[in-house]
């Protein structure tokens, strides 16, 4: 008895209130945690020296921009529970406005993405404002609606290359232009880590706020949170307004990379689709859940390319739906739900 | 000038008329108990004074402003927080967290949120339980809660419906002591209440409703002996008896 | 426009609006009894579609004579998904209900594409196939005007069942109110399999009569799946009546919007019609609320 109530702190002081240990043993984890994040993230830094390979920083460069996309939409229907499926149309948005202003006027892809957040933000509100007071469901299918018009709209106007799509100019790499050649992808990675790092820390700054507590609070009960104060729809549309702009800033590092846009890759509704199933599979409404989500969805699709070669789209897709089909039924709040459980249990 | 003014509210349902041009009034530091029989539409007027409905007719006018129209929010944020005859917690936060919530309204401040959210509980009697999730608690904490969260938006009027149902002798009584205390701090404090032992010692003067209409607004003493408040509650057979 | 040309467009909206009337009263069905959007709606229609034509490919059954398979496959389906998976979600958050049938979607889109590839099917030479009528001046397709009496004849049936049989009557109650159904001995459990399978069903019959002249391919139920919510909202969430009568409208604006804007743009009017009426109207026409 006496060595298990002892743990980690050495054997309990006989008539010492049991608590002692537990108390005693919290500091140590969370300064193993601490330690933990920063040999990750130092491990992240250095990842591009490490692994050299184009194939291995590509991936990378795939996961941290999927999980980019995630947290955006993490943030309006992770936090406030308001489940866009149309998110899609802040990607493209941020893909055409920089590239369009690239390409035509040789503005910098840096300053095209600002014009490209903004544009995204209006189209939040123009969207989220009259589209709020839709029920759940409906709200979805109206999201779906949206994304479905943009796309036809993109499809038919030739400036913005219909259904060709457009192709970036090469011109030589700098980091102005957020184009660099060559096999070493480490200027992107660091680029596209600098983003999801800002992503992730604004909302970390944000679970901790008052925006933090009026999202949860909007969640769990919004005719409860009106009745403390809470205007829901100015808080429903910060939200939207904040995933609009991280999202638009993964549509131009799309761009800068791929160096070539189309509707079919931008404004799409499986692009809406992934980022919501990455979310809620890793975790929705929790700072890491959606970029475990990325992590994992990406591993599935590379590890199943590899092995069935072209028809690996489907499978990956495949084995997703019926893990957020088992996640909605069995365990709604992800895998980080289903990690907590654990660690509790054990 | 009276805190809470209610001129001619009438608030329809299709067909049905759940408050029939309803004039009252409420001053500060008074507490009111709005009392009838079960479907007389008390928690309708609640919700309309709250911001939840609009009315068809009729004005509300609360410390100078007129908010006749206003929606929730903004009801409270103009100093009125009210309670739910089904008690609404947030679940999935814990108790502190469920008042912080309340206490953003005033302050932006997190370290200021978080004084007042624990001075807020420490009065209700809830701070040994702050760091637990609100869906553990008991009924009466439940209540409690959603109590101690309307108190952390420094309301002018505490509008509480029902607050004493599902309780027992002694919840009742520390319930009671609570009002009283929160009306004490010049809390105006108007509450919907059935049960009579309670209600009747607190407040300073009843309002009954019946039908949608107010059929009396008097002190407690003489309302109870009222007929036409006992006709309301009990039918014409015990009007008699009454005299 | 000429005259010709306006009732050749008339004709062929109607048409089409007859069955998007049948793919819309499934969903409405189920809506109705449980207040759950199945997202996969509109996937449940490419599987049925798909069963029609590997029963005409390998087994040269023409969809018409397997159409009675197709929906007896189709209703087994709704059946098994509800007790597999909705029955789990129907006290979940709507979140999780969302991503139920939303996930769903997912799997059987992915599933036809890894079985079966992307490739277009069609099915040749059928029973009604390559037939086409000719009344005055309007020429209409034998498939399509077969598939349309078909889609009526089977909303008919369900809109019988619903309203004259007890069974109809039961599932009423239910989706009106749950526990006094339940008070009065009417099983839910029941009450929302049978939901299940009848609207399953009803797209199973929609899907063969599609297949005698639609491509079949594993995104086909994307685009009639988004068509049924329009429908669905504008008839009124739960409202069978509705999507009778959204049904057609939403047919005729599909064509005329084609021949008027452009057979690009046509989704894209269709998709403002469900923002118009669930942002304005939220009942819809004939809806419940």
């Amino acid at each position: 008895m006496n060595q298990q109530q002892a743990g980690l702190a050495g054997p309990a002081v006989p008539g010492e209130p049991k608590q002692r240990p537990i108390e005693e043993a919290a500091p140590f984890r969370g300064r193993f945690k601490a330690m933990a994040l920063v040999a990750f993230i130092l491990f992240l830094l250095a990842f591009p020296h490490l692994f050299t390979m184009p194939f291995q920083q590509h991936i990378a460069i795939l996961i941290f921009v999927n999980a980019l996309m995630a947290v955006a939409w993490n943030i309006t229907g992770g936090y406030t529970g308001q489940v866009s499926l149309g998110n899609t149309i802040f990607f493209g948005v941020g893909a055409y406005t920089s590239t369009v202003l690239f390409k035509d006027y040789l503005v910098s892809p840096w300053a095209g993405m600002l014009v490209g957040i903004a544009l995204s933000i209006l189209l939040a509100v123009a969207v989220g404002y009259p589209c709020f007071r839709l029920q759940g469901h409906y709200f979805a299918i109206a999201t779906i609606a949206v994304g479905e018009i943009l796309y036809t709209v993109v499809v038919n106007t030739q400036v913005l290359g219909a259904a060709v799509g457009i192709q970036l100019p090469i011109l030589p790499e700098s980091w102005i232009n957020m184009e660099f050649h060559g096999t070493d992808k480490t200027s992107y990675y660091y680029i596209i880590l600098a983003f999801l790092a800002t992503a992730m820390i604004t909302v970390y700054w944000i679970e901790r706020s008052k925006l933090g507590f009026y999202f949860r609070a909007i969640k769990e009960d919004p005719d409860g949170a009106r009745a403390l104060g809470i205007n829901i729809t100015r808080y429903k549309l910060f939200a939207f307004m904040l995933s609009a702009t991280f999202t638009a800033m993964a549509g131009t590092f799309y761009a800068q990379y791929v160096l070539f846009i189309d509707p079919n890759s931008t404004i799409y509704i499986m692009v809406s689709i992934t980022m919501c199933l990455m979310a809620v599979l890793g975790g929705i409404g929790t700072l890491w859940g959606p970029v475990i989500g990325a992590a994992v969805l990406i591993s599935i699709s590379e590890s199943t390319r590899v092995m069935l070669g072209g028809t690996g789209m489907a499978v990956d897709l495949l084995i997703y739906g019926f893990l957020v089909m088992a996640v909605a039924v069995y365990q709604p709040n992800g895998l980080i739900g289903m990690l907590k459980g654990i660690g509790r249990r054990g | 000038m009276a805190l809470l003014e209610i001129k001619n509210l009438t608030k329809r349902f299709g067909g049905l008329v759940a408050n029939d041009d309803i004039t009252l009034s409420i001053d500060k530091g008074e507490i009111v108990g709005l009392i009838g029989p079960n479907g007389a539409g008390k928690t309708t007027l609640f919700n309309c004074i709250a911001g939840f409905y609009n009315p068809e007719g009729g004005s509300i006018r609360f410390n100078g402003k007129d908010i006749t129209n206003y929606r929730s929010d903004q009801a409270c944020a103009a100093g009125l927080a009210r309670t739910f005859q089904i008690v609404r917690v947030f679940k999935g936060m814990t108790v502190l967290d469920n008042v912080k919530v309340g206490s953003y309204l005033r302050s932006g401040s997190k370290s200021e949120v978080h004084k007042r959210a624990l001075e807020v509980l420490r009065f209700t009697g809830l701070y040994p339980k702050h760091d637990m999730l609100a869906s553990a608690l008991t009924i009466a904490d439940k209540k409690r809660l959603e109590l101690a969260r309307a108190l952390a938006t420094q309301p002018k009027l505490l509008m509480l419906d029902e607050v004493m149902a599902g309780l027992n002798s002694t919840e009742c009584q520390e319930a009671v002591e609570i009002v009283r205390t929160i009306s004490g701090q010049g809390v105006t404090i108007l509450m919907v209440e059935h049960v009579m032992e309670i209600i009747m010692p607190i407040s300073k003067r009843l309002v009954v409703l019946d039908y949608g209409k107010k059929i009396d607004e008097d002190v407690p003493e003489r309302v109870s002996t009222n007929p036409e408040v006992i006709r309301a509650y009990l039918g014409d057979k015990y009007v008699a008896r009454s005299r | 426009m000429t005259f010709d040309l306006l009732a050749q467009t008339l004709v062929s909206g109607v048409l089409i609006g007859f069955v998007f009337a049948l793919v819309a009263v499934g969903l409405t069905l189920i809506f109705g009894m449980m207040e759950i959007v199945n997202f996969a709606h509109g996937e449940f229609l490419m599987m049925a579609m798909y069963a029609s034509f590997w029963m005409w490919s390998l087994f040269a059954l023409d969809p018409l004579v397997s159409l009675p398979i197709t929906t007896l496959a189709l209703m087994l389906m709704g059946a098994v998904t509800y007790k597999l998976i909705i029955k789990r979600i129907l006290n979940a958050p709507m979140l999780a209900q969302i991503f139920a049938t939303f996930g769903l979607m997912v799997f059987l889109r992915s599933l036809a594409q890894f079985l079966w590839t992307p490739n277009f099917r069609v099915i040749q030479h059928s029973l009604v196939s390559d037939v086409r009528l000719e009344v005055g001046s309007v020429f209409v397709g034998l498939p399509q005007l077969v598939a349309a009496m078909g889609a009526v004849l089977t909303f008919a049936f369900i809109y019988w069942l619903v309203e004259k049989t007890e069974t109809g009557r039961a599932m009423m109650a239910t989706a009106e109110d749950r526990d006094a159904a339940a008070l009065m001995g009417i099983d839910s459990e029941r009450m929302f399999t049978m939901a299940w399978a009848i609207g399953s069903g009803c797209v199973g019959v929609a899907g063969a009569l599609l297949s005698t002249y639609y491509y079949i391919q594993p995104e086909v139920g994307a685009v009639f799946g988004i068509t049924t919510f329009v429908v669905v909202a504008l008839g009124g969430f739960g409202s069978i009546p509705g999507a009778f009568v959204a049904g057609i409208l939403v047919g005729l604006v599909q064509v005329f919007a084609g021949l008027i804007i452009g057979p690009s743009l046509k989704f894209a009017v269709v998709l403002a019609i469900y923002l118009l009426v669930v942002l304005m109207r939220p009942q819809g026409l004939l809806g419940k609320f």
